[in-house]
């Protein structure tokens, strides 16, 4: 295991290369057009739908438009019951902004401590870790849990629950990881003097970057998509999010799946500028968190 | 309560916009599903109420439809965190939602009167109250026709099941498909077995009763069990089209409109899909009865799709009440008819149907005048298993046969029976 | 330990304080709560105690058996398939070939996109007669299977359909694991002459091994637990044929039997940890042998 871990910051060294050099482009060129058929022609398909009229969407069929109708299907999407989707937009990216920023800091505290101290709490750490992948939420109970708190149909009560919910899959990540930060890091800042505290946000969670990359992208690709919690958890026609716009736009628009898939569009721009954000970085954080499972 | 930031910043820009709150302002929330003819429906009715009362603003709320809006509606009653005023279906559905406990009962207001007793019925609760005005007109459930075809055959409206099967060979032999089916969307496959209510009840008429009381099962009464045989039927001869399983409410509507199928069995409020997608072939479209045995008297299956309701313990459940009671009067009648057209007898005493109704609502109409008609089970009886449109999708598809289904519905509905705590189960 | 270790400790235990409290109150609570309701006849409005009765009621749903049997089915289909394709991909991508960033875009994008919108664009493709896949296999002759209508093939249709949305995820985390692989290895096996397979078996598969352990675990959690892909796309239909046991616990729910679906949850749960928790016992074992 150390061994594995050692090498994580460094770039594998080229191979010596004894084959023929027509071998990467055709690979990589087959690759290409498996990964063209296989991945885009969907997205495609999608997109297609999204710039036909209505009459042609209905078919569902991959014919090329005869008119191009993006700019208005766009505008009608985003002007529909008064410019919901941009309310959605804006209640979606609180949500998953906050949610996100209090897993990285509340799962890389407890995968720390998990890792670094051997006690017996942490055996029902990780029971609890565990269970929380493994049990479906209770939905009831946790709505008199939020109306106690006075927390239900609020933004902010939206956000503790994702963060509860996507909890135990951050900490396992983070735990994993923090195994390949030598505790001499720690230890040397622990001897210079520093609290806990200083030690954790200074020295050892810069080094976590990578690991936190891929929570973010994980788990806010996860939240913003999310639709099952904040139907139950958010109702309000003020607190809509953006798959909760897909879903009431789902039947006003069955007959229009120009405007459907529209929609499915753009929600997906969202995502898509996380990871183009985040892209280069995703492989790193990966590499981190997977060393150890 | 607490608020998130961002609806109460636009709450505020809202109020700006409109004016200035004065001291007594009410906002009223009325959740609806969100199908269209409804959203447009709830949204005249709140511009007419507020017209009459500006002091009041009613936003429209949505949610979704089928079964996970019963669920988000017995959640929010049960959390206490309903709307002002919702929709919602009357009947066993309705029974589901413990009317007794979570709603305000109706029967005292003024415009209850002149609502009719046919509707009353479907919104009583238990304590024998009145707790639901109606929303829309009623409708019934049978078979839709394409009207080009049948006169291109020379058919003849059939009222008896072997009409209508000797109809279908024709149609098939012509090269056009006898009968739409849209499992794509799984409800729709029930009306075989919904419609056939009529039917079963010109045969047998305690059969609701005693199903309730957990003596009758549509296992050993053939009467109810045909409604699984005419999809078994159908199936096994080649009437339905070739993408059956995967086509959509919306396609059947399309065949039939367009002439592609000869019949599809669907619910009235159809007639709303076809006047929005299809107006061109608004009067291509016909409607009759699901056809019975020979001999038997021959008539319509109602539905009482929706009600309006007031849940207990809200903050403005007066005015609440006052648009409930609006909701029942003849003018929300006219709104109804104003925006989405005449769809079905309304249920409003004095509201009168336009003389230009579309084909299919002409049809329809003489079934209600000459009385021929029964409320579907799901009226009668507040048992209706949840699993039934799944065993419907496989008998119509060929893959149980109509007597095992009818024996699989009964557990599916002696569950519901025992979930609901009923005696006798 | 005494209290005054605990608190000179660098690794103080109230580290997992903030995580406790809101994992706790909005996960824990609710959960022991909805135990207790497993135990009654619950309809949200009262709760009458029925003891077992709601187990011995899901353990007699007419469809359980072959719910537990496609949920077994779609947990090591798409964890399999995950597993093995992404592993694959992950040495393709790690590999030298051309157009290797945007080939690597292309197998994480669909990772983005919502299952609704995923689930929305391959029914339509699936569409028996109409459909892209079966007008593209009838343009070189094939009469193209009814995808999610047969109810033979429907589960194994929306199996493919997760794996292609999630072997990116699986993919990413090869590839991390494979560039953490020293070279040293390579050259090693190199000399000692082992062709590029028995390199692959005997160098990257044994110590790949870490994140075989995070994507077999996570995937097979997830195929077992979740099914919102086969709820967008098939409802679990036609008629019962691809239902597993999520979405027979979620039919109950939506049926208004909420004490009979937390029981059916309770049931789930328990399946899962009967699964999940040998095979990371085995793992870890494994894992210190090594």
């Amino acid at each position: 295991m150390t061994v594995l871990s050692r090498s994580v910051a460094t770039a594998p060294p080229a191979r010596p290369r004894r084959r023929a050099r027509w071998r990467p482009a055709l690979t990589g060129g087959l690759a290409l057009l498996a990964a063209l058929v296989v991945f885009v022609i969907p997205f495609l398909f999608i997109a297609l739908q999204a710039v036909k009229t209505r009459r042609e969407a209905s078919r569902l069929d991959f014919a090329w438009p005869t008119e191009w109708q993006a700019w208005e299907n766009l505008v009608e999407v985003v002007q529909e019951r008064d410019y919901m989707l941009l309310l959605a937009y804006l209640n979606s990216t609180i949500i998953t902004v906050g949610s996100v920023t209090l897993l990285v800091i509340f799962a890389s505290m407890v995968g720390y401590v998990l890792q670094r101290r051997r006690s017996r709490v942490n055996g029902v750490v990780m029971g609890a870790v565990l269970a929380g992948l493994m049990i479906p939420p209770a939905v009831v109970p946790t709505i008199w849990v939020l109306q106690a708190l006075g927390l239900f149909k609020t933004i902010h009560g939206m956000i503790l629950i994702e963060v509860a919910y996507n909890l135990s899959f951050s900490v396992l990540l983070y735990r994993a990881f923090i195994a390949t930060i030598p505790r001499e890091l720690d230890e040397a800042a622990i001897i210079d003097g520093a609290k806990p505290l200083q030690v954790f946000f200074k020295v050892v969670l810069p080094l976590l970057w990578p690991v936190t990359v891929t929570n973010i992208v994980v788990q806010s690709i996860g939240i913003f998509n999310d639709f099952t919690n904040p139907l139950y958890y958010l109702p309000g026609r003020e607190n809509v999010t953006v798959q909760l716009t897909l879903f009431n736009f789902q039947s006003q628009f069955s007959s229009q799946m120009n405007l459907l898939f529209m929609n499915v569009l753009l929600v997906t721009i969202p995502p898509l500028v996380v990871f183009v954000f985040f892209n280069r970085q995703i492989v790193a954080g990966m590499t981190a968190g997977a060393v150890k499972g | 309560m607490t608020r998130p930031i961002p609806s109460a910043a636009l709450a505020a820009a809202l109020m700006a916009l409109a004016g200035g709150a004065w001291a007594q302002e009410v906002e009223l929330i009325y959740l609806v599903d969100n199908s269209p003819d409804t959203v447009a429906v709830a949204e005249a009715l709140a511009a007419a109420y507020m017209e009459q009362h500006p002091e009041v603003s009613i936003e429209v709320e949505q949610r979704p439809g089928g079964a996970e809006g019963d669920n988000l509606i017995k959640t929010r009653l049960a959390t206490g965190e309903m709307a002002d005023v919702f929709l919602y279906n009357a009947g066993s559905l309705f029974q589901a939602l413990n009317p007794t406990e979570t709603l305000e009962p109706l029967d005292d207001l003024p415009n209850m009167a002149g609502v009719l007793d046919g509707f009353k019925e479907v919104v009583t609760g238990t304590d024998g109250r009145v707790y639901g005005v109606p929303a829309r007109a009623a409708m019934g459930g049978g078979i839709f026709y394409n009207v080009p075809i049948y006169e291109e055959l020379g058919l003849e409206v059939p009222t008896t099941w072997e009409q209508f099967a000797a109809n279908n060979e024709a149609i098939k032999a012509a090269g056009y498909v006898p009968v739409a089916q849209t499992y794509g969307e799984t409800w729709t496959s029930q009306l075989f077995v919904l419609a056939d209510y009529f039917n079963v009840q010109a045969e047998v008429p305690d059969f609701a009763d005693r199903y309730t009381a957990n003596e009758a099962k549509y296992a050993d009464t053939p009467a109810a069990m045909r409604g699984f045989e005419h999809l078994q039927e159908g199936f096994e001869k080649g009437w339905w089209n070739e993408d059956f399983g995967a086509a959509t409410f919306d396609d059947g509507l399309r065949m039939v409109a367009e002439g592609e199928a000869a019949h599809y069995p669907m619910l009235t409020f159809g007639l709303g899909g076809i006047q929005q997608n299809y107006p061109e072939s608004i009067n291509d479209v016909g409607f009759f009865a699901q056809p019975g045995p020979e001999g038997a008297p021959n008539g319509l299956t109602v539905w009482y799709l929706d009600g309006i309701y007031v849940p207990k313990g809200g903050e403005n459940t007066e005015v609440a009440k006052d648009f409930a009671n609006f909701a029942a009067s003849q003018d929300a009648c006219q709104v109804i008819l104003d925006t989405i057209g005449a769809t079905g007898p309304l249920l409003i005493e004095g509201c009168e149907l336009p003389a230009d109704v579309p084909r299919l609502v002409q049809d329809m109409l003489p079934y209600f005048e000459e009385g021929r008609t029964a409320p579907a089970l799901e009226f009668l009886s507040p048992i209706k298993g949840p699993a039934l449109e799944q065993i419907t999708v496989e008998v119509g598809s060929g893959i149980r046969s109509a007597a095992e289904a009818a024996a699989l519905y009964d557990q599916d509905v002696q569950k519901q029976a025992q979930q609901l705590g009923l005696e006798g189960w | 330990m005494t209290e005054r270790r605990a608190r000179r400790s660098p690794y103080p235990t109230w580290f997992f304080l903030p995580a406790a409290v809101v994992y706790g109150a909005l996960f824990i609570v609710p959960t022991l709560a909805s135990f207790w309701f497993s135990l009654t006849r619950w309809n949200l409005f009262e709760a009458e105690f029925i003891g077992l009765g709601n187990f011995r009621q899901f353990f007699r749903e007419p469809f359980l058996v072959q719910g537990v049997v496609n949920t077994l089915i779609y947990g090591t289909l798409t964890s399999g398939l995950k597993t093995v394709l992404g592993l694959a991909l992950a040495v393709l991508l790690t590999g030298r070939i051309w157009f290797r960033g945007t080939l690597r875009t292309l197998v994480f994008f669909p990772v983005l996109v919502s299952t609704i919108g995923v689930g929305f664009a391959f029914e339509a493709m699936m569409h028996p007669t109409r459909g892209v896949i079966n007008v593209a296999l009838e343009g070189i002759g094939i009469d193209g299977p009814h995808w999610l209508t047969n109810p033979s093939l429907a589960l194994v249709s929306v199996a493919l359909v997760d794996v292609w949305k999630g072997v990116g995820l699986a993919t990413v985390i090869f590839m991390a694991g494979l560039v953490s692989i020293p070279q040293d290895y390579y050259e090693a096996a190199r000399i000692d002459g082992a062709t590029r397979w028995q390199q692959f078996r005997r160098v990257t598969v044994p110590l790949v091994r870490p994140a075989t352990i995070t994507v077999v675990t996570l995937s097979l959690i997830s195929g077992l637990r979740y099914f919102e892909l086969i709820w967008a796309m098939t409802g679990g239909g036609p008629g019962f044929s691809s239902d597993v046991i999520a979405s027979v616990i979620y039919k109950q729910y939506q049926a208004g039997f909420y004490g009979l679906a937390t029981a059916g949850n309770v049931i789930l749960f328990g399946l899962i940890a009967c699964i999940v928790l040998p095979l990371t016992w085995w793992f870890n074992r494994r894992e210190v042998e090594l």
